[in-house]
């Protein structure tokens, strides 16, 4: 369980994150969502530690997270972000077990582990030896799921982690991922900036506005029950486009 | 035939007589011999060191260190025992405020320094100005006087020259010259300067073996401006107990090295091209009856020891450039402002030239290797700092917070993530550092840590361009080395994930 209470960052005198108490439930799926610039990724970096907050207290599993707390926290949690943030000078393999060698995991210990996380994200076992240059954008997302999954962390917080594949593999990646989650029953966060993913993935979606949330809740509560005109605002400029481009198509073939 | 048998008996019942008691007495004895840059000065040293030597004394030699002043301050810090030197320069530049006015004053001003002078060796060398004979006549010159009728004539002094109260100073006042036209050259070049006529006069010693060879006219000196300078040389009190032995080898030459000796001597070594060795070996077969070890080594061996000197200094210094350097860098990247401070320091030594630098290090470190190592070590802190500190600050801040995410503590994500993913940027670094290193090396040759500048420098004082070619084409191969050898290291070190382009999408 993630809880921040009353967070707030600062840049450069800007307000980033304006006190945000939001609580991750143990073994769900939440998704942040919202425009750029809204919050939603520092709101991320802020649960790994990458940033510390100004203002208000994060824990992790009751542990209060702080800079002397942080390194021995993070190896509960798994972290994948846009482009993979893969290692450029050491292979796959090397990449996914690093911290593990280095948390002195026995060789077999690290070998069966291994296989079990090539199966789990369909990774081909030839290309665990290539470097993170040979391989494809979403095999180097594999790659980037295999080593944030490699220390079996109870929390697993994604940035965008789709966000720079083209359409048709991170739909096959969606239903993946999808799967995985069901399967492993993690704390996730997943940062995105597109409705339909945030549909799929998320059951609490968490709408950020100008670092703060704007609303919390299921999907349907976003149409059904929009907290503040900005959530409609954003519901329609992702569905309505689309709706009515079909719309416009079928009566052309009505005609 | 039996001419040679005779001869060879007689050296080897001189060589028996000379050896048996030297080893018994002075096995112990340790001298070390500085000479000035200039030819005369290294002949008179290896008269002294193969006297020495003759008596089984271990000596050192340090063959063109520089100028007078970095002699004297040598000899006071206790850096060398014994250099040849002359009675003018004594009082008129060393001691110039003792209040020297006769050769008993001159000894008591040293005795307060704890040096002590020999009697003079015979010749005296002074200065005079010299130039080609044709031209002199053409203008009608013969005394120094006439030169001011000829205000636009080109005159080209020794640097030394030109600084030293009783050189350009002097000259100027007791003739009142309003010559404009003065220029610093190297002695060794300003004959050939001469010849060729880019220059008209120049300073000259009485005793340069280039005055007949030239054909120079020296100027009659009718104001008496030059004072007979006669050669001396001068060594530590504590000579006299830590090696009596080879001292009194040594100050045999005392009175016996006449100006036409002397003159003969720097006409073997500049126009012949003998080595100074074998003309000094020479004079002593001829005068002493003193025959040392054979001269000559050959080029392979000299080459050979060149090699092993200047690896030395470049290794020992870019060894310990590259231990500093690294955590330097490392420390710019994570505190930038710390960072400014340490990269605004080493460049300011980076700025100081090369020659300057080591002479400063004279004052703490002396001569030799020590001084050449730490000055060549300091310039090699820039390039591997910087690129140390700029390979680091590189790296994607999405692999940075990878490696933070990770949970690796901050000296883990240094060793595995952050020197690799920088290693190419810091062998970089430390490839400039080694070219630059291994080219300012031949510079620790003025200041006696051998290397390939000794011929060099030695070739340009002799005129003997395959001399120099000695130094500088084996001091080139091993800049190429240099960086042929950290390219291997580059390909082995270097991962191999860095090197591959992204594949397409």
């Amino acid at each position: 369980m993630i809880r921040l209470e009353n967070v707030s960052k600062f840049y450069e005198g800007s307000v980033v994150i304006d006190g945000v108490s939001l609580t991750i439930d143990r073994g769900r799926t939440t998704v942040l969502i919202g425009p750029s610039g809204s919050g939603k990724s520092t709101l991320l970096s802020l649960m790994i530690g990458l940033v510390a907050p100004d203002r208000g207290a994060i824990s992790i599993d009751g542990s209060p997270l702080t800079r002397r707390t942080a390194v021995l926290l993070r190896r509960r949690m798994g972290y994948v972000i846009q482009d993979g943030g893969l290692f450029p000078h050491l292979t796959a393999r090397e990449n996914i077990e690093l911290m593990a060698k280095e948390a002195g995991w026995p060789v077999e210990r690290r070998r069966a582990r291994m296989e079990k996380m090539a199966m789990l994200a369909s990774f081909p076992a030839l290309a665990l030896d290539r470097y993170p240059a040979e391989l494809s954008g979403g095999q180097r997302q594999r790659v980037s799921l295999m080593r944030a999954l490699m220390l079996d962390p109870d929390i697993l917080l994604m940035d965008e982690p789709l966000g720079a594949l083209d359409p048709m593999i991170r739909a096959e990646l969606q239903d993946e991922l999808h799967a995985i989650f069901q399967r492993l029953g993690k704390t996730v966060v997943l940062v995105t900036h597109d409705l339909a993913e945030a549909a799929f993935f998320g059951e609490t979606i968490v709408l950020m506005s100008q670092g703060r949330i704007a609303q919390q809740g299921q999907f349907a509560d976003l149409f059904e029950r929009p907290a503040e005109p900005f959530v409609t605002r954003f519901v329609n400029a992702q569905t309505s486009r689309l709706a009515a481009l079909r719309e416009t198509a079928m009566h052309k073939e009505r005609e | 035939m039996s001419a040679n048998i005779t001869k060879l008996l007689r050296v080897l019942c001189l060589a028996l007589a000379l050896a048996t008691p030297s080893v018994a007495i002075s096995a112990a004895e340790k001298i070390r011999i500085g000479s000035k840059t200039f030819t005369e000065s290294v002949i008179l040293a290896e008269l002294a060191a193969r006297l020495s030597a003759s008596t089984g004394a271990s000596v050192t030699q340090r063959r063109e260190l520089g100028g007078t002043r970095l002699l004297w301050d040598a000899l006071l810090a206790n850096e060398i025992d014994l250099y040849p030197e002359y009675e003018g320069t004594l009082t008129g530049e060393i001691l110039a405020n003792a209040g020297v006015v006769d050769e008993e004053t001159l000894a008591q001003a040293l005795a307060k320094k704890g040096v002590r002078i020999s009697r003079p060796l015979g010749f005296s060398d002074s200065y005079a100005l010299g130039m080609m004979a044709k031209e002199a006549q053409r203008l009608g010159i013969s005394k120094i006087s006439d030169l001011s009728q000829h205000p636009s004539l080109r005159l080209g002094f020794s640097h030394e020259f030109i600084d030293r109260a009783d050189g350009w100073l002097a000259l100027r006042a007791a003739y009142g010259f309003g010559h404009v036209n003065v220029r610093g050259v190297d002695h060794d070049l300003a004959y050939k300067g001469l010849a060729q006529g880019s220059i008209d006069v120049i300073d000259v010693y009485t005793t340069d073996a280039e005055i007949e060879f030239y054909g120079l006219k020296i100027l009659e000196d009718d104001r008496n401006l030059f004072r007979g300078n006669k050669a001396v040389l001068i060594y530590r009190a504590d000579l006299d107990r830590r090696a009596p032995a080879a001292l009194s080898a040594i100050l045999r030459l005392e009175g016996r090295v006449d100006e036409k000796s002397m003159m003969a001597l720097n006409r073997a070594v500049k126009i012949d091209r003998r080595s100074e060795t074998a003309a000094a070996a020479g004079f002593l077969a001829a005068k002493f009856g003193i025959f040392g070890p054979a001269p000559s080594e050959g080029m392979v061996g000299r080459i050979l020891q060149r090699t092993v000197e200047h690896l030395r200094l470049t290794a020992l210094s870019l060894g310990a450039a590259i231990l500093v350097a690294l955590p330097l860098g490392v420390i710019s990247a994570r505190r930038p402002l710390l960072g400014q401070a340490i990269l605004t320091a080493a460049s300011i030594v980076q700025t100081i030239p090369s020659l300057a630098l080591l002479v400063f290090m004279i004052p703490i470190l002396g001569i030799g290797a020590t001084p050449a190592i730490m000055a060549l070590f300091l310039y090699s802190l820039l390039p591997i700092i910087r690129n140390t500190a700029s390979g680091l600050a590189d790296i994607p801040l999405a692999i940075r917070n990878s490696a933070i995410a990770l949970g690796l503590t901050p000296l883990q994500r240094l060793r595995l993530i952050e020197l690799p993913i920088a290693s190419p940027a810091i062998l970089a670094g430390i490839k400039t550092a080694a070219v630059i290193n291994v080219g300012t090396a031949t510079l620790g040759a003025l200041i006696g840590a051998g290397g390939y500048g000794q011929p060099i420098f030695t070739g340009v004082r002799l005129d003997n361009f395959g001399l120099i070619l000695e130094g500088a084409v084996p001091a080139a191969m091993l800049a190429l080395a240099a960086q042929g050898f950290f390219s291997l290291v580059e390909f082995f070190l270097v991962p191999r994930g860095l090197r591959l382009k992204p594949a397409a999408e």
